[in-house]
């Protein structure tokens, strides 16, 4: 029975092959444009996703407040307000799990005939678990370097390709103005981080070392930023409030004073980029429903056509033992096959397109066997629900009407 | 009445009657009709448009429901049967002859004659042998390939009575069944319909030209939604 019917689908839909193809034409440009876009939001999602990843979860970053030196105020992390002591009684606080106080610069980086100008974040050997840092060649410095303030240090990808090409760096000397710094580790590529810094174009040296031999300090122990990691996202919260107190406290603000230090919630600004991200991928989804809607009206229209130019054919069916189920079931199949096809058709194209604006733009995309099956469901059910009106109407018809049709 | 009146009762129509509702209000095409048909009879039904002939034959081929009365199919009142039990019954006792013959145009002869069985649940192959057969019993054997557009309006109207036959129904009804065919490929398959009948087919013929209602052994007449007339044809020798 089934058999005799998907013959007879096939039939009706080759007796009138052009206009066939334009409704499958339909299906194939809303699900392609849902695949497609569904690829590309996805892909975008997941670019976010590694760049969060690539920060550390569950961050706070702490900020030494601004110095005022006649009218000239220095923005954030411009005053002497944080210090190495500062970092070590957070690190007491409950739900703190890491604390590395930073002290950022920039310098010219040279090896041999090249140089290039990096960052260089002197840290502690904290640094490398707040951040989730690991080196791929090498390893990072210790606690005791930290003390003993050593020339050792970890280079960033970018900055060890613009100095050394091909070459390891591990083991090799660079130089900063006149101080030698030998090249511990390598560290893993991190990419771009979310304002679109390159996180690899960093040297990483030990504090002391920053502090004493490169860029000096306003006062001893004095640290630009302190990088906190809490044990979860549900802490942060509590730790925010804890660390002002505390903060407020060995800085003797008093009550009404402005605080001396900025802190910012890194999860935050990456839930927000993911929300965003997600948001969009959300909207182009809606936007490539909305023709996948237009193709489906498409198969409603051209099967009400078929039905009223096959009224004849419906009224001879009846008289010759055709129920009215079987009337309905062939219209219904007809434009499930049609919605079928045109998924299967689309679904390439979508994915096609989906390869080539990676090849072509470099566009991150995601493309998941689930999310197909999910659209062979979705055609199913255009089919049947755009396909069922009219199938139902041919079902419905009086036989003798049909009959007399001309 | 003819010796046939032995035979089990094929048709039993009883006061029937049915209106259709007209913008002019409710038109009684058929005022209560008193029909027996018995098995092996081969009756013409014949009278001018209007005369409610058409209206009567719907309600004999289960495609519609009488306003009153009631119609006994083969021991079966239709009367209250769903839309579906009436299809089923359509499929299983009725086979019909159209006047425009009603072939599915993009199927082959021998799917157009399988198409009552597809309805009727069998299997592919066994539509396949018998499709074939009732092609070969109209004398059409070797054209199961062809289709419809491919042969004459003689051909094609075999294979709707091979069509009707596929499913060995227990009454043949033929609404004007030489109505498009010239005198000659009438004369054809109204010798089919005696050489069906003779094997003991029950056959109902609707039509208004009385050299085809000749053939038949018992002929209707109505008019204004009566039965004005109901006797055995006069067996004339005639030079067919």
């Amino acid at each position: 029975m089934l058999k005799a019917m998907l013959g007879e689908a096939w039939r009706a839909m080759g007796a009138n092959r052009m206009r066939t193809a334009l409704t499958m034409l339909g299906m194939v440009i809303g699900v392609g444009a849902v695949v497609l876009m569904m690829a590309i939001g996805q892909g975008a999602q997941l670019a976010v996703q590694q760049t969060i990843a690539s920060m550390g979860s569950n961050l706070f970053i702490v900020l030494a407040g601004h110095t005022t030196a006649g009218g000239v105020r220095s923005g954030s992390g411009g005053g002497p307000t944080l210090t190495v002591s500062d970092a070590e009684a957070i690190s007491e606080l409950d739900g703190v799990i890491g604390v590395a106080p930073i002290h950022p610069g920039s310098a010219q980086l040279v090896h041999g005939a090249n140089n290039w100008n990096s960052w260089v974040h002197g840290t502690t050997a904290a640094y490398f678990d707040v951040r989730s840092w690991s080196t791929v060649d090498g390893a990072p410095f210790t606690d005791s370097d930290v003390r003993s303030a050593t020339r050792v240090a970890l280079i960033g990808k970018t900055a060890a390709d613009k100095l050394f090409g091909e070459e390891s760096p591990v083991g090799k000397t660079i130089r900063i103005g006149q101080t030698p710094f030998i090249i511990v580790g390598l560290l893993a590529a991190k990419g771009q981080n979310l304002d679109g810094r390159d996180q690899d174009d960093m040297l990483i040296i030990p504090l002391s070392t920053a502090q004493r031999k490169l860029f000096g300090t306003p006062f001893q122990g004095s640290v630009r930023m302190i990088m906190v990691k809490t044990s979860s996202v549900e802490a942060m919260p509590a730790v925010e409030q804890a660390m002002t107190a505390l903060l407020r406290q060995r800085h003797r603000l008093r009550e009404g004073q402005d605080n001396d230090f900025y802190m910012r919630n890194l999860t935050a600004v990456a839930d927000s980029a993911a929300a965003t991200t997600r948001v969009m991928s959300l909207l182009l989804g809606a936007i490539a429903s909305v023709s996948l809607l237009v193709g489906g009206i498409g198969i409603m229209n051209i099967m009400l056509v078929s039905v009223t130019e096959r009224t004849r054919e419906i009224g001879i069916r009846m008289a010759i033992g055709a129920r009215q189920r079987d009337i309905l079931s062939q219209f219904l199949l007809e434009a499930i096959i049609l919605s079928i096809a045109g998924c299967i058709i689309g679904l390439m194209l979508g994915i096609g397109g989906a390869v080539l604006a990676n090849r072509l733009t470099d566009t991150a995309v995601v493309i998941s066997g689930s999310e197909a099956l999910a659209a062979f469901g979705v055609a199913a059910a255009i089919g049947i629900f755009f396909g069922y009106y009219p199938a139902h109407k041919a079902a419905k018809l009086d036989p003798i009407e049909a009959l007399r049709y001309q | 009445m003819t010796a046939t009146t032995a035979e089990p009762v094929v048709i039993q129509a009883v006061g029937l009657a049915k209106s259709y509702l007209t913008a002019a209000g409710l038109f009684p095409a058929l005022k209560g009709v008193n029909l027996t048909i018995h098995r092996g009879e081969f009756v013409a039904v014949m009278g001018p448009s209007g005369s409610g002939k058409s209206t009567f034959m719907n309600l004999l081929g289960c495609l519609d429901r009488p306003s009153s009365g009631d119609y006994i199919l083969d021991g079966k009142s239709i009367a209250r049967q769903s839309p579906d039990q009436l299809a089923a019954l359509r499929g299983k006792t009725i086979g019909f002859v159209f006047q425009g013959f009603n072939l599915l145009p993009r199927m082959s002869l021998e799917d157009n004659v399988a198409l009552p069985l597809v309805y009727a649940g069998v299997d592919v192959h066994t539509r396949r042998q018998q499709a074939g057969e009732m092609l070969s019993k109209v004398g059409l054997k070797g054209y199961e390939k062809s289709l419809p557009n491919r042969i004459s309006g003689g051909q094609q109207q075999r294979v709707a009575i091979a069509r009707a036959l596929v499913n060995k129904p227990k009454l043949i009804l033929a609404d004007e069944p030489t109505g498009n065919l010239d005198s000659h490929t009438s004369e054809e398959i109204m010798a089919l319909f005696g050489d069906l009948n003779r094997e003991g087919i029950t056959i109902l013929l609707v039509t208004h030209e009385q050299d085809i209602a000749q053939h038949a052994k018992r002929q209707v007449r109505f008019l204004d939604g009566h039965i004005v007339s109901d006797e055995p044809t006069l067996q004339v020798e005639a030079s067919c």
